[in-house]
């Protein structure tokens, strides 16, 4: 039976990993991005995901280095976004190791990228993410871009629908509201998405607790949960989110001998 | 050494690293003539990788334009273990009806048809094997619930049952994970990024590869 996949995601400054600390912008090192990836490998992670939140092209070429090292010393999908605009950015990373390249803002503005790289590479390794804010006055989620700071008024799920139309293999949905909050994943909004389209959605945005994760793979419908903080900060670990989801029946990709 | 042919389309670093981490040498062919470069330089190929990514007439296009077609089948015919991953498998059968027919190389027996409806599609994480021939020698070490990558919109319909080797469920469809008839083999999934299950199945495909070098020599 095809399982629920598990993700860590690690920003990654100028080829270091970052953490973000409290809800302002205070950013700790985390240390060496491969350890940790390899670490998170062991631990049973499903794949990885990397998002370079460089802003120099000298930082980009850091991460670049990084996404090689990754690739080399780990063993499951690797998934790298950031700033990609073009088909080159989707090229360069992919050269680089990544396995699936993210793409944001830049889809959003042009989508005929997402057609272009998965003409080009292949549907599996476009995903398209779509940060989601809820506008209370009409009840409807709108695509934010930008990192959170621009409103669109595009609607979410039209947006994806769109998006998985033009080729995308998977959507990285991101509830901006919850987001860093550790309340919980948008239940509703997940669900709405996953039903919406018939490719792969993953949750992101609220993990807080292991429970977090069982509520968004059932009731959310999500095929795959994302989280960042929760992990970084060992409140919860990899093991032990699948050892609750695999008690509780969601099918889950077991390691034995996982650390 | 072992040659992955890359027809231009996708990355291959990830196979080249699970190919490292399995203990083998490789060399990355682009075409006819770096393979025949290959050859005068005295480049000794002990097996080959058949990757891909992307839609199966293009990369049927790519192989075709990069003079790649008489090299698989000579691989083949030689008794040079090859193996297909992903695309690549599905490469080695008649044909796809993926946007349009599209005539595969033919060194195994059955189709390549779409996923039918009630499952999202791609096909897309990690799947379990619900049956594994555990005496082949490319899946030594390789058991029933074992789980491996999988990302793909279209599924093997293999002519000849024994010819699977290793097979998934989704939904309804029993998905061939690995398909292999004496030095031509496949894996739907991806062993390069299937944990340890796919770092063992690289390595049985190492050994092979190796084991058909000594063979060879002897002869």
């Amino acid at each position: 039976m095809l399982t629920k996949r598990i993700i860590p995601c690690f920003d990654v400054l100028d080829g270091r990993v970052v953490k973000h600390v409290g809800f302002l912008n205070d950013r700790r090192d985390a240390g060496n991005p491969v350890a940790l990836a390899k670490q998170y490998c062991d631990a049973g992670a499903d794949e990885l995901v990397l998002l370079d939140i460089s802003a120099s092209g000298e930082g980009r070429l850091a991460t670049r280095r990084v996404v090689e090292q990754v690739a080399a010393q780990t063993n499951i999908p690797l998934t790298v976004g950031g700033g990609v605009s073009a088909v080159d950015d989707v090229r360069n990373l992919l050269l680089a190791g990544a396995d699936k390249v993210s793409m944001n803002t830049g889809a959003f503005r042009n989508p005929r990228l997402i057609q272009e790289a998965a003409h080009r590479f292949g549907e599996q390794c476009v995903v398209v993410a779509i940060d989601a804010n809820l506008n209370p006055a009409t009840g409807d989620y709108e695509v934010m871009i930008q990192g959170g700071k621009v409103t669109t008024g595009a609607s979410v799920m039209e947006w994806a629908k769109q998006a998985e139309q033009l080729g995308a293999g998977e959507i990285l949905l991101t509830s901006f509201r919850q987001d860093g909050t550790r309340d919980g994943f948008d239940l509703q909004l997940t669900r709405r998405v996953a039903e919406s389209v018939g490719v792969p959605v993953i949750a992101s945005g609220g993990a807080g607790r292991k429970e977090h994760f069982y509520d968004v793979l059932t009731e959310g419908q999500a095929d795959a949960a994302l989280a960042a903080s929760v992990f970084h900060f060992a409140e919860t670990s990899v093991r032990e989110v699948k050892a609750y989801l695999r008690e509780r029946g969601v099918p889950i990709r077991w390691l034995n001998n996982a650390l | 050494m072992i040659a992955i042919l890359d027809p231009g389309i996708g990355n291959l670093h990830s196979v080249q690293h699970g190919l490292a981490r399995a203990g083998a040498d490789t060399v990355v062919i682009g075409d006819a003539t770096a393979w025949e470069r290959a050859a005068r330089q005295g480049i000794r190929v002990d097996g080959v990788i058949l990757p891909g990514v992307g839609a199966f007439g293009d990369a049927m296009f790519q192989l075709r334009h990069t003079g790649f077609i008489p090299i698989v089948r000579d691989t083949a015919e030689k008794g040079v273990p090859l193996l297909g991953i992903c695309l690549g498998m599905q490469l080695l059968f008649d044909y796809s009806t993926e946007h349009g027919r599209h005539d595969g190389l033919g060194l195994l027996p059955g189709s390549v048809v779409r996923f039918g409806q009630g499952v999202k599609v791609p096909h897309m994480g990690w799947n379990n094997l619900d049956h594994v021939a555990s005496n082949h020698p490319l899946l030594t070490g390789v058991s029933v619930g074992d789980y491996v990558y999988f990302v793909h919109s279209y599924v093997v319909q293999a002519e000849r049952p024994e010819d699977v080797l290793a097979s998934a469920t989704y939904g309804d469809t029993v998905v061939p994970a690995v398909v292999g008839r004496g030095s031509v083999m496949g894996t739907q999934f991806h062993p390069e990024k299937s944990g340890d299950v796919g770092e063992t199945i690289l390595r049985n495909f190492v050994r092979l590869c190796t084991q058909s070098q000594t063979r060879e020599v002897l002869a």
